[in-house]
């Protein structure tokens, strides 16, 4: 079977001179020639290190090359890899390495010494720096675990794992995402079938590593032969730059959360859009508002654009074309669309039957893509999966859907943002949809908290561009037109912008705790 | 007790304020903005209402009385205690 590194393998035989990335942040780019060799000498550095296949290696650095040449150089090793966000405090990403037991870590020279002193337990010496063979960008150490003599993780299978996603749970603790070699291939196989990708097109490589998204930018590039565009983490952020590099390195292929696109549809407007070379512009992550969505088309009127859907743990498992042209009253957000090819969906009840046609459930996927499962969760495992009377076995995703006459499966909202008011079942981001509709609103984001006198309080909480603050009245006027009365929040609390994620999605855990 | 129609509206808007709506302009609660079907009273606060309102105005209400017919914007609702209070003398 085939492994994601041999895509490099591959590409650097047949294009070994082609511009394989480039740190758009740095100006600096590497051949396929040049990545291939730097990350065989990860590989070896790894290797010398007493690193083994089976092994987890963390990676906490920037994005750049020299992090993309570690990713392959983990991978060639014959060990997982675990991203984590370097921005994130050292506690949190000293807790995820030791939480699946890296063998090794490749941290940033400035993140190191904070690291250490988080990762506590002695564990890990500091072997040195990481030898580069040209100047990639960010100098790197090398950290080093013992060996431990028994493992604890008797029951996890480490075989043919290629990377470990840490994606927050509801309960606060990160949860480790396990996808092996064959599940990624899965999601790269399909992808290739989807928009025939090929060496002439450049992606862009906007999410950060640990972020799923990122599997799509750098394996369907690498490959394709395709170049590859890295737009780190404050690059990323900066709509006005973002638009010129679109222009200058001819992108073609993009993929990032719809939060992003909105911002460059709002404040990228100088550049010349018309001169665009993208062709197909992919979204996932997050619901993306129509109105913004009809922005960013009305500014990049030519590529396709493709609503992507599946939680960390599926990769993709649906997708959507968005049609070319829709009415101008259209407020209600596309579907997420049908199954990938590879994948099976099913519309499930609570006991894992499947629902009439049309009927509302809970979305179930079974097939290559998904994950093997979580690192060391046993009990979490068991809750993840429904396991049908033929032994077959789906992964849960929490989201409610239905399928609509079209044949598409249409999100209704996650099973635990579902509140019951006043007897009602309320749907918190079918409120927030009724919000985007307001011209002072450019983002909305609802929670639900109990309350001893009411049973429960909805609060919606507003960027709002308006002079003065939303009025009470006028808002609840305004959603009474929009929504039935039990749906109508209580408050209406102006934050400018929203609080994100690492992963760029609005952080609701933060908002709960706003007062 | 001052039952004209203006002091009517007047009373209750300042009970609707300061129960439901602290913090807002004054302004923006004018007589005809929908009470009922605007959202801004949901069932429990409509309840309380009249209960204010039987209180302040020794009338009654019926339970099917309770509605947006007789409630939904203050100038109704001085209307309606206008008319219960007729009915009362």
């Amino acid at each position: 079977m085939m492994k994601l590194h041999q895509f490099l393998e591959q590409s650097a035989r047949k294009y070994s001179g082609k511009t394989a990335v480039v740190d758009a942040e740095r100006g600096i780019t590497a051949t396929y020639g040049e990545l291939q060799k730097q990350a065989e000498s990860i590989q070896e550095q790894l290797a010398a290190a007493g690193v083994v296949e089976g092994d987890r290696i963390g990676i906490c650095m920037p994005k750049s090359i020299a992090s993309l040449a570690g990713l392959f150089g983990a991978l060639r090793a014959g060990a997982a890899y675990v991203p984590v966000d370097c921005t994130a405090p050292a506690v949190r990403n000293a807790l995820i390495f030791n939480d699946c037991a890296v063998r090794a870590i490749l941290v940033a020279g400035h993140l190191a010494e904070g690291l250490c002193a988080e990762l506590g337990n002695g564990r890990f010496r500091n072997a040195g720096e990481l030898a580069f063979l040209a100047p990639y960008g960010v100098p790197a150490i090398l950290l080093v675990a013992e060996p431990q003599t028994q493992t604890p993780f008797d029951g996890v299978d480490t075989s043919n794992l290629a990377y470990i996603l840490y994606t927050s749970g509801s309960t606060g603790k990160p949860k480790g995402v396990m996808h092996t070699h064959a599940s990624a291939l899965a999601f790269i196989d399909w992808c290739s079938e989807l928009f025939a990708p090929n060496a002439d097109d450049c992606f862009s490589s906007h999410a950060s590593f640990h972020f799923d998204l990122s599997i799509l930018d750098i394996y369907v590039c690498i490959k394709h032969g395709g170049k590859l565009v890295l737009l780190g983490e404050s690059l990323g952020k900066q709509p006005a730059k973002l638009a010129e590099v679109i222009l200058s390195e001819r992108i073609t292929i993009w993929y990032s959360t719809p939060s992003i696109l909105r911002l460059l549809s709002e404040y990228g407007q100088d550049a010349q859009h018309d001169r665009v070379a993208l062709r197909v512009v992919f979204f996932a992550g997050e619901v993306f508002p129509v109105k913004h969505l009809r922005a960013v088309m009305a500014m990049w009127p030519k590529p396709r654009y493709f609503n992507l859907y599946g939680p960390t743990e599926t990769n993709v498992c649906t997708y959507f074309e968005v049609p070319a042209s829709f009415p101008a009253e259209r407020t209600e957000p596309f579907p997420i669309g049908k199954d990938c090819s590879g994948d099976v969906c099913i519309v499930a009840d609570e006991r894992g039957l499947e629902v009439p046609r049309g009927g509302e459930g809970e979305l179930f996927a079974k097939g290559g893509s998904v994950m093997r499962g979580y690192w060391n969760l046993p009990q979490r495992n068991a809750e993840a999966f429904f396991i049908d009377k033929n032994g077959g076995r789906w992964y849960k995703t929490g989201d409610v859907v239905k399928i609509n006459s079209e044949g598409d499966y249409e999100y209704l909202g996650r099973r635990d943002r579902m509140v019951k008011r006043r007897g009602y079942r309320v749907e918190l981001g079918e409120i927030e949809a009724a919000l985007y509709t307001h011209e002072s609103v450019s983002e909305a984001a609802v929670v639900a908290t109990p309350d001893v006198e009411n049973g429960v309080v909805i609060r919606a909480f507003l960027n709002w561009s308006g002079e003065k603050s939303p009025s009470l009245i006028a808002m609840k006027q305004f959603c009474s037109k929009k929504l039935p009365l039990y749906m109508i929040p209580d408050k209406f609390i102006p934050v400018g912008t929203l609080p994100k994620t690492s992963t760029e999605k609005v952080d609701y855990q933060k908002l709960l705790e706003m007062e | 007790m001052n039952n004209d129609a203006q002091s009517i509206q007047t009373s209750v808007k300042d009970y609707l304020m300061k129960t439901f709506l602290p913090g807002e302009d004054p302004e923006s609660l004018t007589p005809d903005t929908p009470l009922i079907s605007g959202g801004i009273l949901d069932s429990i606060s409509t309840v309380k209402l009249v209960t204010f309102l039987e209180e302040q105005y020794k009338v009654e209400f019926q339970a099917h009385e309770i509605n947006s017919d007789n409630l939904e914007t203050l100038t109704d609702i001085a209307k309606t205690i206008q008319l219960k209070s007729a009915a009362r003398a």
